[in-house]
Parts: structure tokens; C-alpha cells; sequence
């Protein structure tokens, strides 16, 4: 007997191993067994050390991270059609791992009693298993690791990409290939040959005084100039380059391109002085440079499928963490990630336009809010919005669900490489919010001249736009005619300001953290609602005030502003400092907690971060000030 | 159809069941621990006095888990024919599947339920057209707590005034909100499977919004 349910999962087991092995009548019977269960982000599977349970799971949707308590290692990530927890059950073991949902997951459990005899009929499935136990073993990583359960190839391709590297030292091959000036040049191609290297050093009492490299072999060797029996110090390139051992790739890729070299020798101090540490080759720059920003974004512009931008995107990450740790300028590190971002998102446009056909009219695809202004480091929502041409009026329908369709597709998308849903619907597939150039206008038209609290939340929102994708005029009219607005009812920037001064305070009377009363989050401080807000809300009103355009990053429009404000330089630079800071602290409690940064438990703050935080408060205190006496705001407590 | 609420001897019972609800610690009772039954009915139309039910699908969720062989799916004898859902649920009067009488029907589908929480995607048309039957049957009215995933879906959206909610949220405004697969709609066990998923995304939802015990639950999607 099977239902509706029982077939849907086992037309999905049917698709992966072992159970593609297995008859349609025991898939269907087994299929019946299955529960579905579901897990949100985080949620533990099971635990380590955890007495292990009837079922073993198979990952529907989403992926599971299988990793080591204590050292939090990571073991593996399961993603569609992968099997774990499997193996304890078939040893009587406890679990050694825990396994949480690495994002929203649906998992089939499948009982083991029901599966078991399966092993045993089937020689395809107990092979199959075996191997995968077996090739889990031979992986250093996942060494004595029950409960998993993928194949061997799938488990060397999901491993961490290597980290951001260009600040990193590089790795010299330590095993040095070296002969004395004496040594006959054919003595030496045998050596290299032996060796398998393109270069020799030659070494005179343990110091290096010259490099045969390949290309001498060919340009002074085979072309005659010498004979093979030649000493190795005619034939070699001297004086050696060194370098000393601590380089950093960037470094070492630079040295290479000004001496047009390809190898390089490292000393123990950089002379050729003292002794030889290693050889750098272009080839362990490129082994080291495999995850770089320009490598990234060849791949993001080469993706067919928008699923491929998953992974790429996981690197962007990792790009970001390594950034992070290496202390890069918080402003070059936003304009890099932005871009990759940037990128995915252009690329998830591209390839929707491409199945929903062309689009009838131009348009402009518009990013807002952090994402916007360039400040969207860590995966957060998505805001964003569409504008087309105006067309005419018995066209208007049409054309109206042709995007809409096509804002469904493209948002969908972006949620499935990690770009959540705004949850105020803040998007392109909501009508409200793909709309012709002329509806645009008279939306916005509105804001500025009847600004309730309403209007000017979503003037704060909305202000923010960054064109990512399509044409750039519609945009520019639209912010020209903004612009035009807010000369006309100079109110307007009153009720943004009073706006801005809305923003809780970050602490309190005795100059304590006010953390969140309630909810999901009570006891978490609030870094977006009572620290970053406050300074982007702020900078959004100083800036449309002095009618600058084309500036959406926090941090460079307050820089500006001190431009254009000499006596208040001092405080805008340190908003544009508090700024960045606070972005840095954001995401870096992001990456080490795998959220968006946003809320941060108080109690996991070391003092020093504590006071950094606090310092960054008077700032925010002494630009919240400004506004309220510039745009004459008597409600603000000063 | 075996269920676990039968094995307890529990068959539903009114009185019963109205003393369990009763106690405290029934209210406190956290999500996870407590049974739903999620149905859907394919009608012939939607008028609860004129319209028949052609199917019933159930499934059970119990501790945060669809339990696939406990799927209810139940065809109907036909008196009352109304051609013109067929296109839109496939059912014709002589389909495949055996088709049992409406009082059988109705009577495995209330012992299928027991006491457990019943949840429907508005679920007060299913709840309608059900006790329409039962009553033309003869039968004890349903008096299980109904839940609406519509409802409860609007509990977990943002409470800002910039976002204007719908009145009125489909099925499948859900399966795309939460990316669920779409195959068998208009279905009545593959509506119940699809609602009985978003009502999985949707709990932990409401738990981020402070919702952890049956009474909270029922304040946030109770209907009828």
C-alpha cells in the first residue's frame, strides 16, 4: 500500500544512492516508513555523545553540517539526497558528531529496522555502504567519523575552499634542489629531471650564488652558447634574487612581475648572505591564489545555473572572514564583497531574463537599503525594486505582469543562494514595488510632500537605491525628480530628521547596554536597530539637505560631509569611523555565529569590545544632537 | 486505519476531551508535544449546503514530523455531481480509486482525528462542509480546536505598517514563501501534505515571535 506522500518521497529516494538500487516495491515500502521532519537553521539533527536514534536521515531539502563539538571542526555538509547518522546505527554506536541544519532543512528519517534487511538482500546497497564507509575512513578528515555517509568524491569537493590568501604567508617548497658551481651543466638537467623541478640553485658554501632555471638550460645551453659539460656558474643566472622567508603573496607575485622571474629564493634574513630557507614558484602563487576576488568573479559571470552561485557564494564568505582576520581597510573590504554580491545578484537577473524571455521595455532593477549603500557584507534580506519605461496605457497591464514575473523569478532565486525575503515584502515581486517611471514618481512625489511616519520610513528605505541591473536613465530621472521634490518642500527633510532622532538609544541612564525586552532576541543587543540606524539615518538626511547625489555608502557620505562642513569635520569623520567600526563588529559576530550579526549576546563580548562599542555611542549621541538643533527638532532630549 | 491516539483507547470523545483541554498543564503543553491533524477536502464546489466532499486527505504531524504511512486518503461515492470542478481536481465520478460511502468516510476520518489539534488551509470551509455530513449522517458534529494556517501564517509576518498584508493568503502564496514543491495540488492529500509542511515552517516561525505553548497557539490561529 502506498499514498500521495509515500510516492513524492520515494520518486526522490529513487534518484540517489543506494536506494536507486532498490526494487519499486521495496522503495515503496520503504518509503512509507519515512517521516519528514523539518529544521530550522541551527537546529540540531542530534548531538554528540547523543544515545542514537531509530532512524538515520537522508537531507530532502537544505544541507546539515556535521561537525565536532568540542573543536567545532567541520566533518562535512550534507546537502540534497546525502545520508547520515547512518553508520552508529549499523555499529550500536553513540553518535561522534553533531549534526545541525545548516539552513532551513526538510529531512526524511527513515527507520533503520525498516532499511536493514535491505543490506543484506541487496549486494549493491552493503557494497555501496561499505565503500562509503570505508573512503569516509581513508579521508584524514573525517578519520574514526561515524554517521557519515556521502561518497568519496563528494566529500573532497564540498570541503572549506581555501581561504582568502593575497595577505597570507606563502609556502615555499622547503625541499631545495641544489648543486655546486662546479657541477656539469648535464649533470644538472639530469638532476632537475630526476627531481621533477624547473630550477637548481647553486649553492657555494651553503649560500646562494646562482639559479639554473629551464629556460637557461634552453637559452644558453641548447642554443649552443655552451657545451653540456659546461660548469654549472657559466651557465647559471647570478646574482640570486632572495627574498626573506616572511612574504606574502602579493609580495612574492609582485617581486616575480618586476624582475619578469619565475622562481624565487628565500633566505633566512633576504640576503644571499645567509643560508637558503626555500623556493617559491608561480605555481604555488597560483595553488595559493585559488580563491581570490577576480577568480570569484570569473566563476559568478561563467554560472549557467543559479544554483552553481550557492557554493560561490559561501566563498565570498570565506573571502570575507580572511579580509576580516587580516584587519583590510573596513572600506575596501565593503567595495570587494559588494561587488561579488553585486555580482551574483546581476548574474541572477541575467539568467531569469534569459527564460522569461525579453523584457518588453527597458528597466532598472534597484537594490535598497544596506545592500544599496554598498553595506551588505554578511547574507541578509533582500530589499529591492523595479522601475521600467513608461509605456502606454493599454500596454500598462501587460507589461506590468511581465515584470512581476519576472521579480517573482529573480527574488525566488536569490532566496535560493541565500538572499532571505524581506519581511515586510519589500520587493520587486510585490506590486507595490515594480512599478512604470511615471508611478514611481507620483509614489515617491507623495512621500515627500504629505510625510507621515509611514512615508518617511519608507522615504529612508527606499532613498537608499543602487541600480544594479538595467537601464540607468530611468534611474536618474527618478533621482533627479527626488532631488527636484525636496527643494520644493524643504519639510521634508524636517520629518526624515525627526525620523532619524526615532532610533532607540543604545544605552541607558547609567550608561549600561539596553538590550531587547522580549521576544526571540530578549537579553541580545540590537547593533542595526540602536547603533548603525541611527548613523545611516543620519547621514541619509545631512546628505539630501546638501542635495548630493550619487553617494549611498554611510561611511563615504559622511566623509563627504566633512568635506563640505569644515567645522563639524571632526564629528562626521568619526561618524564615518563609528560607521565602519560598528559594520566590522556586525559582521564579524555574523561570521562567528553564522547569522546576520545583528543581534549579539552581551555576555559573549570581551571588555575591550565593550568599550570599543560604547565608544562609538557618544558619536552617535553627538550627531543625533546636530540634527535635532539643524532641523530645529524640539522632541529630542539633549 | 491504525493511529496512535487509538492505541491509547482513546477513540474521540467529546466529554473527554473537553475535561483534557481543561487542564493546566494541557495549555502549557509546548509545540512540540502536541498532535495535529492536517486535512484537506476536494469538493464539488463551495457552497457547504449544495456541495459534496469527493476526497479527504489527512496526514498527522506529531513532534515536528510527517508521519508518511499514516497518511489518510479517502475517495467518495458520488450522488451529487458537480462537472464543473472536475478540471480543476481531476476527479471524475468513476475514477480509479475505491470509493467508499460518505458515512464510512466520515467515520474513519473522525476516528483518525481522535483529539488531536485539526489544521486546514482555511480550514473553515473544510470544517463547514464536514459537519454538514456528519449531520446528514446522522453523526456526533466534530468538536476538535481548529487551527488555520492562513491565520497563523499572518501572525508571523512583520508588524509594520509598511507592509500591507493580504486579506486573504492562498496555498499557494505559502508553498512559494516557504519553496515548496507544487506537484499535486488540488489534491486533497497533496493540499494536506503541502499545508501540513508550511505549517512546519510556520511553528518555528511563530516560536521566533514568542508563540511556545498550545494556548498561545490557539490565540494565534483559532477558528470557529
Amino acid at each position: 500500500m502506498s499514498n500521495l506522500i509515500s510516492e513524492r518521497v520515494a520518486d526522490f529516494l529513487r534518484r540517489y544512492p543506494p536506494f536507486e538500487e532498490l526494487t519499486a516495491l521495496d522503495l515503496e515500502r520503504l518509503s512509507l516508513e519515512v517521516e519528514i521532519m523539518y529544521k530550522e537553521k541551527g537546529g540540531y539533527v542530534f548531538r554528540e555523545g547523543e544515545d542514537t536514534h531509530p532512524h538515520f536521515y537522508v537531507v530532502n531539502k537544505g544541507a546539515v553540517d556535521l561537525r565536532r563539538t568540542e573543536t567545532g571542526e567541520m566533518v562535512d555538509i550534507c546537502d540534497e539526497g546525502d545520508i547520515f547518522g547512518l553508520r552508529p546505527l549499523m555499529a550500536g554506536d553513540q553518535y561522534r558528531l553533531e549534526a545541525r541544519a545548516r539552513e532551513e532543512s526538510i529531512l526524511y528519517a527513515i527507520p533503520i529496522e525498516s532499511f536493514r534487511p535491505y543490506v543484506t538482500t541487496y549486494e549493491e546497497v552493503g557494497n555501496f555502504l561499505i565503500e562509503s564507509f570505508a573512503s569516509n575512513t581513508r579521508n584524514p578528515y573525517s578519520k574514526e567519523h561515524a554517521g557519515v555517509l556521502v561518497s568519496g568524491e563528494a566529500v573532497a569537493a564540498k570541503r572549506a575552499p581555501a581561504r582568502f590568501s593575497e595577505l597570507l604567508p606563502v609556502i615555499p617548497t622547503k625541499r631545495i634542489v641544489s648543486c655546486n658551481p662546479e657541477t656539469p651543466v648535464w649533470e644538472v638537467a639530469a638532476l632537475m629531471t630526476e627531481k621533477n623541478v624547473g630550477s637548481v640553485l647553486i649553492l657555494k658554501e651553503g649560500l646562494p650564488v646562482g639559479i639554473i632555471t629551464d629556460k637557461d638550460l634552453r637559452n644558453q645551453v641548447v642554443v649552443g652558447r655552451h657545451p653540456i659539460s659546461a660548469p654549472a656558474s657559466e651557465v647559471m643566472t647570478h646574482p640570486v634574487l632572495t627574498y626573506p622567508q616572511r612574504l606574502t603573496i602579493t609580495q612574492a607575485q609582485l617581486a616575480m612581475m618586476k624582475h619578469d622571474i619565475s622562481h624565487l629564493c628565500l633566505t633566512e634574513d633576504g640576503t644571499p648572505d645567509s643560508p637558503v630557507t626555500g623556493i617559491l614558484t608561480k605555481y604555488d602563487l597560483m595553488l595559493a591564489l585559488g580563491n581570490n576576488p577576480e577568480v570569484l568573479m570569473r566563476a559568478i559571470k561563467r554560472t549557467r545555473k543559479i544554483k552553481s552561485l550557492k557554493p560561490l557564494r559561501g566563498q565570498i564568505a570565506h573571502l570575507l572572514q580572511g579580509y576580516l582576520e587580516h584587519n583590510l581597510p573596513m572600506s575596501i573590504v565593503m567595495k570587494i564583497i559588494t561587488e561579488l554580491n553585486d555580482a551574483c545578484v546581476k548574474r541572477v537577473i541575467a539568467l531569469s531574463l534569459k527564460k522569461e524571455g525579453p523584457a518588453p521595455v527597458g528597466f532598472a532593477w534597484l537594490s535598497m537599503g544596506s545592500q544599496g549603500r554598498g553595506e551588505q557584507l554578511l547574507q541578509t534580506d533582500q530589499d529591492n525594486a523595479l522601475v521600467f519605461e513608461p509605456v502606454a496605457a493599454q500596454k500598462l497591464e501587460a507589461t506590468r505582469s511581465y515584470f512581476l514575473n519576472l521579480a517573482e523569478r529573480v527574488t525566488r532565486g536569490l532566496r535560493s543562494i541565500g538572499f532571505e525575503y524581506c519581511p515586510a515584502d519589500m520587493m520587486a515581486s510585490n506590486p507595490e514595488w515594480c512599478l512604470s517611471l511615471d508611478a514611481w514618481k507620483e509614489k515617491v512625489g507623495g512621500w515627500i510632500q504629505n510625510p507621515g511616519a509611514d512615508q518617511v520610513l519608507l522615504s529612508s528605505i527606499f532613498f537608499d537605491y543602487n541600480l544594479t541591473y538595467g537601464k540607468s536613465e530611468p534611474v536618474r530621472e527618478l533621482s533627479e525628480f527626488i532631488f527636484e521634490q525636496v527643494g520644493e518642500h524643504p519639510a521634508f527633510c524636517g520629518h526624515l530628521a525627526s525620523g532619524a532622532l526615532q532610533n532607540p538609544s543604545p544605552t541607558g541612564f547609567f550608561r549600561q547596554f539596553l538590550v531587547e525586552q522580549d521576544g526571540k532576541h530578549k537579553d541580545f543587543f540590537d547593533i542595526k536597530k540602536r547603533a548603525l540606524m541611527p548613523l545611516t539615518d543620519a547621514a541619509r538626511v545631512l546628505i539630501l539637505s546638501h542635495r548630493i547625489k550619487g553617494i549611498n555608502g554611510t561611511a563615504e557620505r559622511f566623509e563627504k560631509l566633512a568635506e563640505l562642513e569644515p567645522n563639524n569635520r571632526e564629528l562626521f569623520l568619526s561618524c564615518s569611523y563609528a560607521t565602519k567600526a560598528l559594520l566590522k563588529f556586525r559582521t564579524k559576530q555574523g561570521l562567528r555565529h553564522g547569522d546576520s550579526g545583528r543581534f549579539i549576546a552581551l555576555d559573549g563580548l570581551s571588555k575591550e569590545e565593550k568599550v570599543k562599542l560604547k565608544r562609538t555611542f557618544k558619536t552617535i549621541k553627538e550627531v543625533q544632537e546636530l540634527l535635532a538643533i539643524r532641523f530645529k527638532i524640539a522632541t529630542f532630549p539633549i | 486505519m491504525k493511529s496512535k491516539a487509538n492505541k491509547g483507547g482513546s477513540r474521540w470523545n467529546p466529554a473527554r476531551w473537553w475535561t483534557a483541554r481543561s487542564r493546566p498543564d494541557e495549555e502549557d503543553k509546548p509545540l512540540e508535544a502536541l498532535r495535529f491533524v492536517v486535512l484537506d477536502t476536494e469538493t464539488t464546489g463551495l457552497d457547504p449546503e449544495r456541495d459534496r466532499m469527493l476526497s479527504i486527505g489527512a496526514v498527522r504531524v506529531h513532534g515536528g514530523r510527517i508521519l508518511v504511512k499514516e497518511a489518510l486518503e479517502l475517495y467518495l461515492q458520488q450522488e451529487h455531481f458537480n462537472r464543473k470542478s472536475v478540471p480543476i481536481h481531476g476527479i471524475l465520478r468513476e475514477g480509479t480509486h475505491p470509493r467508499i460511502a460518505e458515512a464510512e468516510a466520515l467515520r474513519l476520518l473522525t476516528d483518525y482525528t481522535g483529539d488531536s489539534l485539526i489544521v486546514g488551509h482555511h480550514i473553515n470551509f473544510d470544517k463547514a462542509i464536514l459537519q454538514r455530513g456528519l449531520y446528514r449522517q446522522g453523526m456526533q458534529p466534530l468538536r476538535n480546536t481548529c487551527l488555520d494556517t492562513g491565520l497563523l501564517y499572518q501572525n508571523t509576518l512583520l508588524k509594520t505598517p509598511l507592509l500591507r498584508k493580504k486579506e486573504f493568503y492562498s496555498l499557494d502564496d505559502l508553498a512559494r514563501r516557504f519553496d515548496l514543491p507544487r506537484t499535486d495540488r488540488h489534491t486533497a492529500l497533496g493540499d494536506a501534505y503541502l499545508t501540513a509542511m508550511a505549517l512546519l515552517h510556520i511553528l518555528d516561525l511563530l516560536k521566533g515571535k514568542g508563540i511556545h505553548t498550545r494556548k498561545q497557539l490557539l490565540k494565534a490561529g483559532r477558528v470557529g
